[in-house]
């Protein structure tokens, strides 16, 4: 199956902050540690992983929060991690939108929802200043907010959290970006109205053929939404490829934690091997795979080479000595 | 000096009501802005089970447990009912015997450790205080059996002498849960215990309960809005629904056969990990605003069985309050459709 072209690419992303005192001689901490993807037209990608491993300062990188230490963002084949021209900045955050964790930190209490999702419309002046308000309307029936006229008027504080939600995606959608990053955007909402925001994820990939970077820590619901999935471990990509192939066959044996970890209603209280170590983000690593102290497969060449990612089966690729080695 | 699991009874896992709830009646506010958080809940807890309490937020089962524990803040405030703990009304308590009931006899660990652990204070001598406000005990010998208590919950006892900044945040979890078993507690209220943390150090934490729950035979109320987590971790499962317990019934059944639309919704509302991935569709609408809540069945809005052209059983749906009723032994559920329909 060949896939239309990435609108965005990103090529050995490295994020590395300095932790330390001025005096001090400096570490740093490797957030992001050459992350390559793409993210294509119709897609949803996943990116999961544990808190600490980097998974919303690849999010933040994209969005251009943050400003890489290394590597490249192409959007559209040429490179957006470092314009400044406020022209070339704003034509890109018009292509590429970020839906935030928190639908309550991320809505001007003091402001409606018709200013909310006006204001891109005017900013980027998407349709002339006469169908504005249309524009809106129109917007709001698109993520089910009806009646778009009565939802307009009301105030951040008036509405559900699952609402809130579908405001900064009505928000986001205003540009019509044909990129939308979505950090952890179901985890703060009540389980109920959670189907519901992923539901409206599908049928906006499906019907505006958006690419979506759908960031988060829950794999069955990257499982019900995506089409492929990034998994990253302590700065790294691990694992990738489409993700039904990786979650019924997983190579990496984080991966393998991770399913063994999530809650299973079906058995009652399976244990697992518990280890010590977490995947926050490596400090000035050395040589080696990251995972090793707490991987039951480790032999010994996992403490001295860092293992590349190795696609073993056709598109999907994992980074282990063990399960994906090098041919 | 014995050590701490030494001193504690194997097990006491029995039959007996530990902690009952009867008629209870929570309030926010009073008069035209009160808001019913919790309206005449049933509920009760015998030794060395695992309740498991689920809704979403706003439900009232955090009010629950601070009612529980008496540490209600106004404008929240019993209005009704009585909570008998072993028997004995913990209504209308004296500060002095509230402060030996907690802790002593109940203890909570709260969702976010990192608001109950003070920042400024070593770990080990917050469990100093902890367990000398509540008895006679001298700081040396508290230090040496807060070292031994986070032991027991997979931490290097010597970490009594780390601030809750250098531990992460499921350390810092695991050294709550600690601190809550430093009394022995016959019951412990897990409040949202895991949901700040990742699968994997949440499957460590509740296993390591698991395994104290075994040793040290404490009863758990574990509150959550994570159905699928009380599949796998409760003996039974209550389901709360805009202050009222909508169906209660052990574990298994509520993967077998759940009876109330919300609980059914509520389970449909998980992705799958594995097997089969059909179209889910959650619950359509969102909860009510307590302050005033829908005539009759409270979840009549959202329901997908309450249509106004089956008129008899709408009529009932929309005016009159579903009674828990049994269905099975053990099996409990407030809804009209189960209750003889339209009859």
């Amino acid at each position: 199956m060949k896939a239309a072209a990435a609108p965005l690419e990103v090529k050995s992303l490295t994020k590395r902050f300095a932790v330390g005192s001025a005096i001090r001689r400096r570490a740093h901490v490797y957030a992001v540690d050459d992350v390559s993807f793409e993210l294509r037209p119709g897609r949803i990608t996943a990116l999961v992983g544990e808190s600490g491993s980097g998974k919303s300062t690849v999010a933040r990188l994209l969005a251009r929060l943050y400003e890489p230490s290394a590597g490249e963002v192409l959007f559209e084949g040429s490179d957006v991690s470092r314009v400044r021209k406020r022209r070339d900045v704003l034509h890109y955050r018009s292509q590429v939108q970020m839906i935030f964790q928190d639908p309550f930190g991320s809505l001007n209490p003091v402001k409606t929802v018709r200013h909310h999702v006006e204001r891109p419309l005017r900013i980027h002046r998407v349709v002339p200043s006469s169908q504005v308000e249309e524009r809106v309307h129109e917007l709001l029936r698109t993520v089910g907010l009806v009646p778009p006229e009565d939802v307009a008027a009301k105030y951040p504080h008036e509405l559900s959290g699952g609402q809130r939600q579908r405001v900064s995606i009505a928000r986001a959608l205003a540009v019509e970006p044909k990129v939308v990053l979505a950090d952890e955007p179901i985890s703060m909402l009540d389980v109920s109205i959670r189907i519901g925001i992923l539901n409206l994820m599908t049928k906006l990939k499906e019907e505006r053929g958006i690419a979506f970077l759908y960031v988060t820590h829950d794999l069955a619901s990257a499982r019900y939404v995506a089409d492929d999935i990034l998994v990253m471990y302590a700065g790294q990509i691990v694992e990738h490829g489409p993700i039904e192939e990786v979650l019924s066959a997983p190579l990496h044996p984080y991966t393998r934690l991770l399913l063994e970890s999530a809650p299973d209603p079906g058995a009652k209280v399976h244990e697992i091997e518990l280890r010590k170590g977490d995947a926050s983000a490596a400090v000035d690593p050395g040589a080696g795979c990251r995972f090793r102290a707490r991987c039951p497969l480790a032999i010994d060449v996992c403490s001295q080479v860092t293992p590349e990612l190795v696609e073993a089966r056709s598109q999907h690729a994992a980074r282990c000595h063990v399960t994906a080695p090098a041919p | 000096m014995t050590s701490l699991v030494e001193e504690l009874p194997v097990s006491r896992t029995s039959d007996a009501t530990l902690l009952e709830l009867r008629e209870l009646i929570v309030d926010y506010g009073f008069g035209e802005r009160r808001a019913r958080a919790v309206d005449g809940i049933d509920l009760a807890i015998r030794e060395g089970e695992v309740l498991g309490l689920a809704g979403e937020s706003g439900c009232g089962k955090t009010t629950i447990a601070n009612a529980v524990l008496q540490i209600l803040r106004p404008p929240a405030h019993v209005t009704g009912g009585s909570i008998l703990f072993k028997g004995e009304e913990i209504l209308g308590k004296s500060a002095a015997e509230l402060r030996r009931y907690r802790w002593r006899n109940v203890s909570m660990v709260l969702q976010s450790a990192m608001s109950a652990l003070n920042p400024v204070m070593r770990v080990g001598d917050q469990f100093v205080d902890a367990m000398r406000a509540h008895e006679k005990i001298n700081k040396r010998r508290a230090l040496v059996r807060a070292g031994e208590l986070l032991e027991l919950v997979g931490i290097d006892g010597r970490r009594v002498s780390a601030y809750p900044h250098q531990l992460s945040g499921g350390m810092r979890q695991r050294v709550v849960i600690a601190m809550a078993l430093s009394l022995k507690p016959e019951l412990v209220i897990l409040d949202e215990p895991t949901t700040a943390l990742d699968v994997v150090v949440q499957r460590e934490i509740l296993q390591q309960v698991e395994a104290l729950k075994r040793d040290f035979g404490f009863a758990v109320l574990f509150i959550t809005h994570d159905v699928s987590l009380l599949l796998e971790f409760a003996d039974r499962i209550a389901i709360m629904y805009a202050g009222e317990i909508v169906e209660s019934a052990p574990a298994e059944r509520f993967s077998s056969s759940p009876q109330h639309p919300y609980t059914q919704g509520l389970l449909k509302s998980f992705p799958p990990l594995r097997g089969p991935l059909t179209r889910l569709t959650g619950i359509p609408g969102s909860p009510p605003d307590l302050r005033d809540p829908p005539a009759g069945c409270r979840f009549n809005p959202r329901c997908p069985h309450c249509r106004p052209e089956e008129s008899a059983l709408y009529l009932r749906q929309t005016s009159e309050r579903p009674r828990l009723r049994e269905v099975e032994p053990g099996h409990e559920v407030a809804c009209h459709l189960v209750d003889g329909g339209a009859e």
